[in-house]
Order: structure tokens, then sequence, then C-alpha cells
């Protein structure tokens, strides 16, 4: 009795998490359009519910009843398994993630390498994808894709010993207290333009989505989906986009922290300042999409590899050199 | 130059006027119509949906002449007549296939009483083939219905005819 009791009391806090992500994920991809739109001065969805809210529900469930079709040269295991994985990995990232100080699913003391592991596992479905269509366009795409998102992630994780170095601690909550004087994105500026640029290129985004470009790839790892299935790659994506933009408000912009330690900011609750900062990341994602060309593939690889990972890890030298003199290293 | 270029790239210049520029130009007005509640400007030339019309007085302004049936490239109307008591010639069928039909306004222009004339409307569609196969019953009622707008639109178009 006690373990089931234990079992639904856990499955109650995930889904206390999940169920908010997920509803959001359908409201950011609302607001991307929305944004897209209003940047080509268009209307973007605006009919379902109030200001168009509920377009992405209505997408949803046009996807739900519609067929899914399963070429017959896939394998069709690894080819249904491929949009179940990109999704899981998606959503499971969110165990981390503070919302307010003790708000945390899990408050591991390795968060962040958590979160590291899973995104750097989210390759794994698009590789399935592209592998078991047994096609070309997908094929290529997922291709590009693997050696974009592990080109970008070594920066990234370049970027993150820059902020653990100032922390001392891996655990996510902590990385945000560290930040109660000063937000590391005004020490870290260069870092957080970095992170903020090679997040764009972990998620697939413009200017750097060339696993989908449909003007050369069909829709790259995607173009054999239909359905749900498609639709769970496209609810992955966007909820790893909306990880990232956590990611970003967590290690460099104080998380739940309100900006300036004043009564009135203090009256808001922490989790909204969390949102807040997220929607703010997510805008300028949006607004990257509508004005940015598309990088050429060789262009990818020297932004990352050339000047990224250099930079990024003369930062760190910098930064440790920085605190090993003034003597500021955090002790734990 | 060089320095300047070097310049521009390290602090993303470039990237940052643009943004700026989206972020003003996403304020400003759409450019396009809300359309399914907000409606572009028609020509009174206008060949949509085809209509029948009638006279104020009621009587239908077909003389079964069949002008429209033999002029129709698409061969999309099909017509029958026979004399009605009173002596005057009247179709009993009065058939176009709206699918066949490619919507060119020889029908409407070779008429010579204005009866067969094609109107403002261009939201007719259906969810199935079957309901496209129009009879004279659907071709009148869309004369009754459009009578108001139809007459106005001849009457514009009529000085450039």
């Amino acid at each position: 009795m006690e373990y089931i009791n234990l079992l639904f009391s856990e499955i109650y806090k995930i889904l206390y998490v999940l169920i908010p992500v997920l509803i959001s994920v359908a409201m950011i991809v609302w607001l991307d359009r929305r944004i897209w739109a209003f940047v080509q001065k268009r209307r973007g969805p605006n009919v379902v519910g109030p200001f168009g809210l509920f377009q992405t529900l209505a997408d949803a469930l046009k996807y739900i009843f519609k067929e899914i079709i399963i070429p017959a040269s896939s394998n069709k295991v690894i080819f249904i398994l491929a949009p179940i994985v990109t999704m899981t990995l998606a959503l499971i990232a969110w165990a981390v993630i503070p919302f307010s100080e003790n708000y945390v699913l899990a408050d591991i003391n390795v968060g962040i390498l958590y979160i590291f592991a899973i995104s750097s596992l989210g390759v794994y479905g698009i590789i399935m994808g592209g592998w078991a269509s047994n096609s070309k366009y997908p094929f290529l795409g997922s291709i590009r894709s693997a050696a974009q998102m592990v080109s970008y992630e070594v920066s990234i994780g370049v970027i993150i010993i820059n902020v653990l170095l100032c922390v001392g601690s891996l655990n996510l909550s902590d990385i945000v207290l560290a930040q109660e004087k000063i937000w590391f994105v005004i020490p870290l500026f260069p870092m957080f333009v970095i992170f903020f640029i090679s997040s764009l290129a972990e998620t697939n985004r413009p200017p750097f989505d060339l696993p989908e470009a449909e003007a050369e790839l069909v829709a790259g790892y995607q173009t054999e989906y239909s359905g749900m299935m498609y639709a769970m790659f496209w609810l992955g994506e966007y909820a790893n986009i909306l990880l990232m933009c956590a990611l970003g408000s967590i290690l460099f912009l104080g998380g739940w922290l309100a900006p300036i330690d004043t009564p009135l900011f203090e009256m808001v609750p922490p989790p909204a300042w969390l949102i807040l900062k997220i929607l703010f990341l997510f805008v300028l994602f949006a607004l990257i999409k509508a004005i940015v060309p598309r990088y050429r593939y060789d262009q990818l690889m020297r932004l990352g590899w050339k000047v990224f990972l250099p930079f990024s890890l003369i930062w760190v030298v910098l930064t440790s050199g920085y605190l090993l003199y003034f003597d500021l290293l955090p002790v734990y | 130059m060089n320095i300047i270029r070097i310049f521009k790239t390290v602090f993303l210049i470039d990237f940052l006027t643009g943004l700026l520029i989206a972020i003003k130009e996403s304020f400003k007005p759409k450019k396009t119509l809300n359309y399914p509640f907000e409606k572009g400007k028609i020509s009174p030339r206008y060949r949509g949906e085809h209509a029948l019309r009638r006279y104020p007085n009621g009587e239908e302004r077909c003389i079964a002449c069949k002008l429209c049936e033999a002029v129709c490239p698409a061969q999309a109307i099909t017509i029958e007549s026979t004399a009605r008591e009173d002596g005057s010639r009247k179709t009993t069928r009065y058939d176009i296939d709206m699918l066949k039909c490619i919507y060119c306004g020889l029908c409407e222009e070779s008429c010579p009483v204005d009866a067969i004339v094609q109107g403002p409307n261009f939201e007719f569609a259906t969810h199935t083939r079957e309901e496209l196969y129009y009879n004279k019953e659907k071709l009148l009622e869309n004369g009754d219905r459009w009578e108001n707008v139809l007459a106005a639109n001849i009457k514009a178009d009529n000085p450039y005819r």
C-alpha cells in the first residue's frame, strides 16, 4: 500500500510538471507562428480561440486523425521508435529544471550533467528516424543533423564549464542561487551570446535548420513521417527549444530570481520570473527565425569548430585565471 | 575597411540592425486581409458562380436559344426545352457541370437576354462532387439570391461592353 501511495504521489508530481510543459509547448508553437507572421506583416493563426491560441490544439487533433504511413522498405521498429525517443528525451529533461527554490521534480546534484546527457541523446531520435526511413532525404538530413548537434554540443559543454567555475556546483538550484548578487549574463556576456547561438544550432532552428532544409532535403529526417508520428517529432522539437530557453535563463539570466530585489518584485511568484525569462529567450528565437537566411553546411561547421570552440575555451582560461588571481573561487 | 568588417562580424552589427528592423516592422499595419471576415474588392466583371436571372415580374429570362450551350468550350451546359402553353419557348432542363466549367464567361457573353450570368460569389466549395452538378432550380435560386448584386454589376460594366 505504501508503495502504491508513493507511486501515485510521484506520478502526480510528474504530471504537475509535464502537463504545463506540454500546454506551453502548444502555446509556444502558436507564438512562434504569430511572431513569424508579424515580422512579415501577415496575421498568422488568429481564428481558432482567442487570438488563435488554440490553433495548435486544432492541428494536433488533425494529426491524430490522420493515417500513419509506414514505408514498406523502412525498418519498422526503429521507424516507430524514433519519434517516441525524440519526444520522451525532450520531456524527461524537465525533471531537473527548478521552477523555484523548492519546486523541482528531482533535485539531483548533477542536474546540469543530466540535462547535458539527455540533450546529447536527443541526436538518436533524429538518426534513428533518418536511418529507419530508408530513403535518401531523411538519411542526408539525419547525417547533417547528427554532425551539427555533436559539434555544437562541444561548445555548449565548454560554455557550461564557464558557469560551473563561477558556481562550484552542478546542481541547477545552486547555479540559480549563485546569481543572487549578479546574473551571469553580465560577467559572462560573450558566453551568453555563444550559448544562445549554439542552442539555436542544437535545436535545429533557423539559421541552422540544415537537417530540414526544405529547399534541398524536402523535410530532412521527417520526410517519411505522417500523422501523429510527425506531430511527436514536432512536439519534441519545440519541447527541446523550450528546454534550451529554460537552460539559458537558468545558467545566465538568474532562473527564478527577480531582476532587482525590491518588495514590488517580491510579490511576483518566482516561477513567473522563470517563465518570463524563457518567453523572452523564445521571442528572440522566433524573431531570429524570421530574419536570418540559412547557413551553408561548411559555414555551420566552421562557426562551430573554428570560432565558438576556441573562443569559449579561451574564455574558460580567462575566467579561471581571473577567479584564481582574485581568490574568488567558490568553496563547496 | 577590413577592421570595420571584423568589428561588424564580432559584434553582430548587421544581425542586430536586422533584428531592430524586424521588431519595428512587426508593429506596422498588416498587408494581408483577415480573409474569412474581410474580403478583397471584386470587379463587376468577376466570373464566379453561375446564376439564372428573372425579370422583375418573376418570369425567367432564359428563352432556350441554346447559344450558351453551343459556345461553351468545356461543354458543361446541357439544355432541353419545349414550348409552354402560352407559346413561349422555355427550358425544361438547364444543367451546368461546375466541375467541367472553366469559368471563361462565354455563356454570359453570348446570352442575348442576360439570363445566364456569372456572379461575384466564389465561395461555393462542397463536400461531394454531386453537389456541384447544378440544375435549373439551383441556378434560379442563385439568381434570386444575388439579383441585386448581379443587376448592379451588369449596369456598372455596361459602358465597357
